[in-house]
């Protein structure tokens, strides 16, 4: 449904997350999208599909046969310049792997947004983010939005962040199935003359282009291979500088949300930290509000992107705080959830550390609600007072009690 | 369009493999990449998968390849060369044939399925198979190209006891504009073709025999003898399909057409077979078998090039 306001051509739109993100692709101008559909992303693709068909985008949609051709496909279209996008979630992701490899190696802007399901088997639609979190070690910038709005502004930014020559990397922008996939929320869209004021013509780094013959990605012995990754790791580096930037322009400019690492909750005076990702993030205002109400001093922080991880921030957060409790929508089989892990390493350089107790919850789009949460708060707390910190607690599995 | 029109002084003088290739000696890969680049020219942008290709090209920070050159994923060629002509049609470029020049595992194994969807939506390149019938790149391991009673490394001691795939033909079933066959024993012939393919939009499918010594066990001298000998033995059969109105036609070319027309010129499979040490071993019943099988295969090639 499309409303158009009088307001200077602004649309504010009741669409769902995906069509957040189609919007999205089509007010970035993408010039190529390569796609193979997989629930829940399929209105991602199925309304940029109808976009094009309309006109109303002037694009190559390319219906590939897979999503490692998906990927491939947008690494060859972004190789002679153009700007690219795909979709996917959970095993379509996980087929990407090589590719994603690939796409970061060959430092090419591709955005893609990932629509976060649980991994088969068996069969689960539902959210986690098992897939995107098994993803993180390649080159790839991740943000994780917690509302439609997000979708949409961070795909737009993501194309300013990662075409900027100094970062030069992909981006997949997480949301989460069902929960913003298939949620209807208003979404404002600024006028196109405006984006594309604010969000010019892809400029590529290097081009693959006749009259200036490269030759990419040929064999490279262990005598470089080193240094090329270390390019990789300096462009995700400066990401941590950049990224807040491109987010304080956008919001500037438009009034919508801009980029940033950290959204934080009434954590001013806190004792107590929750920390988590996504949808969590936002459903634990309740929580807080409802323990501070009952005189416990207890803040939130959203983490927003994982890569580069927001070390910084986190450290930050951290100081003065008693006690920490992290809330995973993920597991890593054998250690616990990736948030949780991370946090701890970036924690690890403190001289005086907040006691943590992590928590694994809402695998497989098991619901978790700001109850849940308050749960596992005054759980945490009760066995922290005790002065013990558990690590990975499983929160509402059948038959099996916190203690 | 016979292999007898076109002259040497017709190749162009320019080269796009360059002098200090990482090639085998004798390598009928690096002979047909050769030639192919001559036939298609400067504007051209190249996609290798993982293939003898990554290695001949050289090692970074150098390159024998002076077309713009992407390496990609072992089954991800056509995919790439789908995004490169997307991407160049969404920038404006209309002037520039997108080859993908891959190797028989790429192709007939991992890269069939990309290949497909690619032939199946009818993207706008020119894909090269270069068939040297197993994985050389890594060691001589056994393919869904390599022939009957072959021994490769992962066939050692009993030979491949599986006939090859018809890929070519697979590719005449996706109904494409333009399947041919090729080996650099025939240079004319496969000038033509590439020349041909490049002038023709959508999918294009070559493929390429390309006999390799260290593989097929034979001396580095012999590549074109042992080309000739498979086109003149019919086990690589030389033809081309391509579209007629709304008719797919399939034409034989060069000595395979000629053998269509004389049978006796046909040689039998043995004098292939005992050029190259990888047959060597084989029952006299494999033979028979392997005979047999060709004999079958060049009989339905010539029914359907009379259709």
């Amino acid at each position: 449904m499309t409303v158009v306001l009088a307001e200077k051509g602004w649309r504010s739109l009741m669409v769902t997350g995906n069509h957040a993100a189609a919007w999205a692709v089509r007010v970035a101008r993408v010039q190529v999208i390569a796609a193979y559909p997989i629930t829940p992303q399929t209105t991602i693709v199925e309304k940029i599909a109808e976009f094009v068909e309309k006109g109303e985008l002037k694009a190559h949609y390319i219906r590939v046969e897979s999503e490692h051709s998906a990927m491939t496909a947008c690494i060859g279209a972004s190789a002679v310049g153009a700007r690219t996008f795909t979709a996917t979630s959970a095993h379509g992701l996980a087929l990407m792997h090589e590719c994603l490899w690939w796409a970061a190696g060959a430092r090419l802007p591709i955005v893609m947004a990932v629509v976060n399901r649980a991994m088969g088997p068996g069969w689960n639609i539902w959210t986690d983010y098992g897939d995107t979190m098994a993803q993180r070690d390649l080159g790839w910038i991740q943000v994780y939005c917690s509302d439609n709005q997000e979708v949409f502004d961070s795909i737009i930014q993501a194309y300013k962040l990662c075409e900027d020559h100094r970062v030069m990397l992909p981006c997949m922008v997480d949301l989460e199935a069902f929960i913003l996939s298939h949620t209807y929320m208003p979404v404002r869209v600024p006028p196109q003359d405006e984006v594309d004021d604010w969000l010019p013509p892809y400029e590529p780094a290097w081009v693959l282009d006749p009259e200036e013959p490269i030759t990419h990605g040929n064999l490279v012995f262990p005598a470089h291979y080193m240094e090329f990754r270390y390019l990789v790791k300096e462009a995700m580096d400066r990401v941590k500088e950049l990224l807040p930037k491109v987010g304080e322009d956008y919001r500037r400019r438009f009034g919508l949300t801009g980029l940033d690492f950290v959204e934080t909750y009434r954590c001013e005076d806190a004792e107590l930290l929750l920390l988590t990702m996504g949808t969590m993030g936002v459903e634990a205002r309740i929580t807080v509000d409802r323990l501070r109400e009952r005189g416990l001093r207890v803040g939130l922080a959203r983490v927003r992107v994982f890569r580069p991880f927001p070390v910084e921030y986190v450290r930050r957060l951290a100081e003065g705080v008693e006690q920490m409790v992290i809330i995973d929508r993920h597991i890593s089989y054998g250690a616990e959830g990736a948030l949780a892990m991370e946090t701890k390493w970036a924690l690890c350089a403190l001289e005086e550390r907040p006691l943590i107790t992590s928590f694994v919850a809402g695998i497989g789009g098991r619901d978790v609600t700001y109850k849940d949460m308050e749960r596992m708060v005054l759980k945490a707390r009760e066995w922290m007072e005790r002065g013990e910190a558990r690590e990975g607690v499983w929160y509402g599995v059948k038959g099996l009690e916190l203690g | 369009m016979s292999s007898g029109r076109l002259t040497v002084k017709d190749l162009s003088r320019e080269e796009y493999l360059l002098p200090g290739h990482a090639a085998c000696a004798g390598c009928g890969a690096a002979i047909a990449l050769k030639l192919t680049l001559k036939a298609l020219g400067r504007r051209t942008i190249m996609v290798v998968p993982a293939c003898c290709t990554s290695i001949i090209q050289g090692p970074w920070p150098k390159t024998a390849v002076a077309v713009p050159l992407m390496n990609i994923m072992f089954e991800a060629a056509a995919a790439c060369a789908s995004g490169i002509a997307a991407g160049l049609k969404a920038k404006g470029i209309e002037d520039i044939t997108v080859l993908a020049w891959a190797g028989d595992g790429g192709t007939y194994d991992i890269g069939i399925q990309a290949l497909s969807g690619a032939a199946e939506r009818g993207d706008d390149i020119l894909y090269i198979c270069y068939n040297n019938q197993a994985y050389m790149n890594t060691g001589i391991q056994r393919s869904g190209a390599t022939p009957y009673g072959a021994r490769t490394t992962t066939t050692p001691i009993l030979g491949k006891r599986e006939h090859q795939k018809n890929m070519p033909m697979i590719m005449v079933a996706h109904g494409i504009s333009y399947v041919a066959t090729a080996t650099p024993a025939y240079p004319f012939d496969l000038v033509e073709k590439v020349r041909k393919a490049r002038d023709i939009e959508g999918t294009r499918y070559i493929e390429i025999l390309a006999p390799c010594p260290p593989g097929w066990r034979f001396p580095a001298n012999k590549t074109i003898e042992v080309g000739k000998l498979a086109v003149m033995s019919c086990a690589f059969p030389l033809w081309e399909c391509f579209w007629e109105g709304n008719r797919q036609v399939i034409r034989l070319t060069g000595p395979s057409a000629r053998i269509a027309k004389v049978p006796k010129l046909k040689k039998p499979v043995e004098q292939y077979l005992a050029l190259q040490g990888r047959f060597a071993g084989m029952s006299e019943e494999d033979v028979k078998a392997l005979q047999e099988w060709i004999d079958r295969s060049w009989e339905h090639l010539v029914k359907m090039a009379e259709l």
